[in-house]
């Protein structure tokens, strides 16, 4: 796999493929010594542009157990407060030899504006861009469904929130309905995008309507700074529609999940005996994180890197050589 | 004094269509129009279309105060390649052309300029919107098109203020708008619907530009003064100016050569060089711009010639400036995208805007004796392709690049003085 840019790059055999690869590496992850020399010798970097904490941290311990090198390029203290550029930047973490380079930015298309000035020489990974993207986080998404419930196929998976500015929303759409299962947003029109053209969704501004037919309740973080775009009256009125109460919870199936790519507002989006339910899988998409990125990071830089992502480019004799 | 004659072509202006040679005085007048002249020098027009000069309403020059990107001069010759003959510069450079000391200036440069360079004036001080600047003091100057280009004016009252005063500045000044709201597209950096939502680029909605056009027609039936349109982009902006037109009210509008030739869906590719204001639209909305153009409902063709440094449009999509180039490729995609006959083309870049600006007495006049020689011959089955690292701009910022077009400037004559020969800048 040359980048991972787009879950729309991604088709339903890429999907399953990066899952049973996961499946690997969280067995690995379970092991006294959770590492495997599988990235020895590759070098990556964090090109973080936008703070994170979770996603940063997990694309580390992925690497670590993966036994690359990685270097963390962080804004606050480097060049680009001196007034360099994205593209410079780019073309000095290159020059210093690197295998990868995950990115986060808070401007749409950065992750394919860096590929294309590297004239795709370096491997690049899309840890989000924006409202745009952010693909390891669909793939463990739905990594956590398919462990929890198996197959996605048949299943509705209600988005409730902020889809508007939302780029886990954006990859969650792609890999929910690759993988089968149909979705419906669930939002006030102020938080949907201007347009859902093309996109394979049905919408509901109502959550109570749709929360008794929902396998999945896939929660987005409200962010505060939403109240002065006039986008919802207040916090209040938001929890009071389409917050997830141990009210609404009653209207569930009894086996619907409760996920939340974090970090979570209690009290807002999701009440606090909520987010502790045993239907709440919320910590398993974490710790399915780092599993996740170690599959992407293996398929980026270790033997499927060659190759066209595709279910069968990493035989099973291949990948049981390099984790043990 | 010598004289130069332009054999061989087939003569197209806004009386007709003939083939003639034309000779050009060595007073910068058309000597004689007819067939077999001869003259102290030839330019070979065969196979050519010999048309009044070019003239554009809508040029980024950027001097004073962002030379980098481009110059007065750069962006003449630019103009010059492109079949111009008379160039208006947009008022946002820093600072704004917005009182006589920076008019003076613009115009000083470019008096030595191989096109003939006029300039636009805000309508307001530093195009901020909250204080009327001094039109008379610019218009005494011989500034005749005042706008705020970058931003549109959007406080209503300040707008009716600004038609009413210019209605009574002598010679038939004329008020333009960048028509955009400025709340309800803030925040946007390309069209609002299907890409931008797909994209995760935030959008600003057609409705923003129809808003002001809407609101501009209402204020030109108040004040009963003449409105510009500039750079409209959108169906319904096209419609409203249709029946305003049909109604009576003194409107006239430009389009640009991009909003007829792309749309949103380049932004996928997450270019810079695609950012754009008014931003690339729909296909309908495309569609419906050929329409207005086809059916004069559009008076002219505008470059927007916006020129930024590489560093500039390295930026990432959201934080890149808006702008492409446009004057080195107007007529060509014009000639190449429109189907349309030629002589409605040249109408829409010559003879329409110069009537407009006001300077049809110089250009965009018959090719008939004792008019100025602003002159292109164009060779309209020449193909070509876009490279932007030949252009005459100090920028590079075309959207074009690669793209193969028909229809190319052989000859430019400013008033008698063959400024382009064979394609090439001889000043």
């Amino acid at each position: 796999m040359k980048h991972l840019l787009s879950m729309a790059d991604l088709d339903r055999a890429d999907i399953e493929q990066l899952h049973r690869l996961t499946d690997s590496f969280a067995e690995v992850s379970k092991r006294s010594i959770p590492k495997v020399p599988a990235l020895r010798g590759k070098n990556v970097v964090w090109l973080f542009y936008e703070d994170s904490t979770r996603t940063r941290l997990s694309f580390e311990q992925a690497a670590k157990r993966l036994s690359a090198d990685t270097m963390t390029f962080s804004v606050g203290s480097s060049s680009v407060k001196k007034g360099e550029s994205l593209r410079d930047t780019v073309l000095t973490i290159e020059a210093m030899g690197v295998d990868a380079i995950v990115v986060r930015h808070g401007s749409a298309g950065v992750p394919w504006q860096i590929a294309r000035w590297l004239d795709d020489r370096v491997h690049v990974g899309n840890a989000g861009d924006g409202w745009h993207e952010h693909p390891t986080q669909a793939l463990l998404d739905s990594y956590t469904i398919r462990e929890e419930r198996g197959a996605l196929d048949g299943m509705h998976i209600g988005i409730v929130g902020d889809v508007k500015h939302s780029r886990v929303a954006r990859s969650d759409v792609l890999a929910y309905t690759a993988l089968g299962a149909e979705v419906t947003l669930v939002a006030p029109p102020t938080l949907l995008p201007p347009s859902l053209e093309g996109w394979p969704v049905k919408v509901s501004h109502h959550l109570d309507d749709v929360l008794p037919s929902l396998d999945v309740v896939g929660l987005l973080r409200m962010q505060q700074e939403r109240m002065t775009e006039h986008l919802v009256p207040s916090l209040r009125e938001y929890t009071a529609r389409y917050g997830l109460t141990l009210r609404r919870v009653d209207a569930m199936r009894h086996d619907a999940l409760v996920m939340h790519p974090g970090p979570m507002n209690r009290g807002v989006e999701i009440s606090a005996e909520v987010a502790d339910l045993p239907r709440s899988v919320i910590i398993d998409q974490v710790r399915n994180g780092v599993a996740t990125r170690m599959a992407v990071l293996f398929l980026l830089l270790g033997q499927g890197a060659d190759k066209v992502l595709g279910p069968d480019d990493v035989t099973e004799p291949e990948l049981q050589e390099v984790i043990g | 004094m010598p004289t130069t004659v332009i054999k061989g072509g087939r003569v197209i202006d806004s009386t007709g269509d003939r083939v003639a040679d034309v000779v050009v005085g060595g007073d910068g007048r058309i000597a004689a129009v007819g067939p077999d002249l001869s003259g102290d020098s030839v330019l070979d027009a065969g196979g050519c279309v010999v048309s009044p000069g070019l003239v554009d309403l809508h040029s980024h020059l950027r001097q004073p105060g962002q030379e980098e990107a481009e110059t007065i001069e750069t962006g003449a010759r630019a103009a010059a390649l492109g079949g111009y003959t008379c160039i208006l510069a947009m008022p946002n450079t820093i600072p704004a052309i917005d009182h006589a000391g920076i008019v003076r200036e613009v115009l000083e440069l470019g008096r030595t300029a191989p096109c003939d360079v006029h300039t636009s004036g805000a309508i307001t001080v530093g195009r901020k919107g909250d204080q009327l600047a001094p039109l008379g003091e610019m218009a005494a100057l011989g500034v005749r098109f005042f706008t705020d280009d970058g931003a549109g004016v959007a406080d209503a009252r300040l707008m009716r203020r600004a038609m009413e005063y210019a209605s009574g500045l002598p010679n038939g000044v004329i008020l333009a708008q960048h028509c955009e709201d400025p709340v309800l597209a803030s925040g946007g950096h390309m069209h609002e619907g299907e890409w931008s939502a797909r994209l995760g680029i935030p959008g600003q909605p057609a409705e923003a530009e129809e808003l002001m056009v809407m609101r501009d027609l209402a204020l030109a039936r108040l004040t009963g003064t003449r409105v510009h349109f500039q750079h409209l982009s959108t169906a319904r902006s096209i419609e409203m100016v249709r029946l305003a037109k049909a109604t009576g009210l003194p409107v006239t509008c430009e389009v640009t050569t991009h909003h007829f030739t792309l749309t949103h869906a380049e932004c996928a590719s997450y270019d810079p060089v695609f950012k754009v204001n008014p931003p690339l639209r729909t296909d309908a909305d495309v569609a419906a711009v050929r329409a207005g153009l086809a059916d004069g409902s559009i008076d002219c063709i505008a470059t927007d010639h916006a020129p930024h440094t590489q560093e500039a449009k390295e930026a990432a999509f959201d934080q890149a400036p808006p702008g492409m180039l446009g004057l080195e490729t107007a007529l060509a995609l014009a000639l190449t995208e429109l189907d349309l006959p030629i002589a409605q083309v040249l109408a829409r870049l010559s003879w329409q805007p110069a009537r407009i600006l006001g300077v049809d007495d110089e250009h965009g006049l018959p090719v008939a004796p004792g008019h100025a020689a602003n002159l292109v011959v164009i060779d309209p089955t020449a193909t070509w392709t876009v490279d932007p690292a030949t252009f005459a701009s100090r920028s590079r910022n075309s959207p074009y690049a690669g793209r193969a077009l028909t229809g190319r400037v052989r000859h430019t004559l400013l008033h008698g003085e063959p400024v382009v020969i064979d394609g090439e800048a001889q000043r």
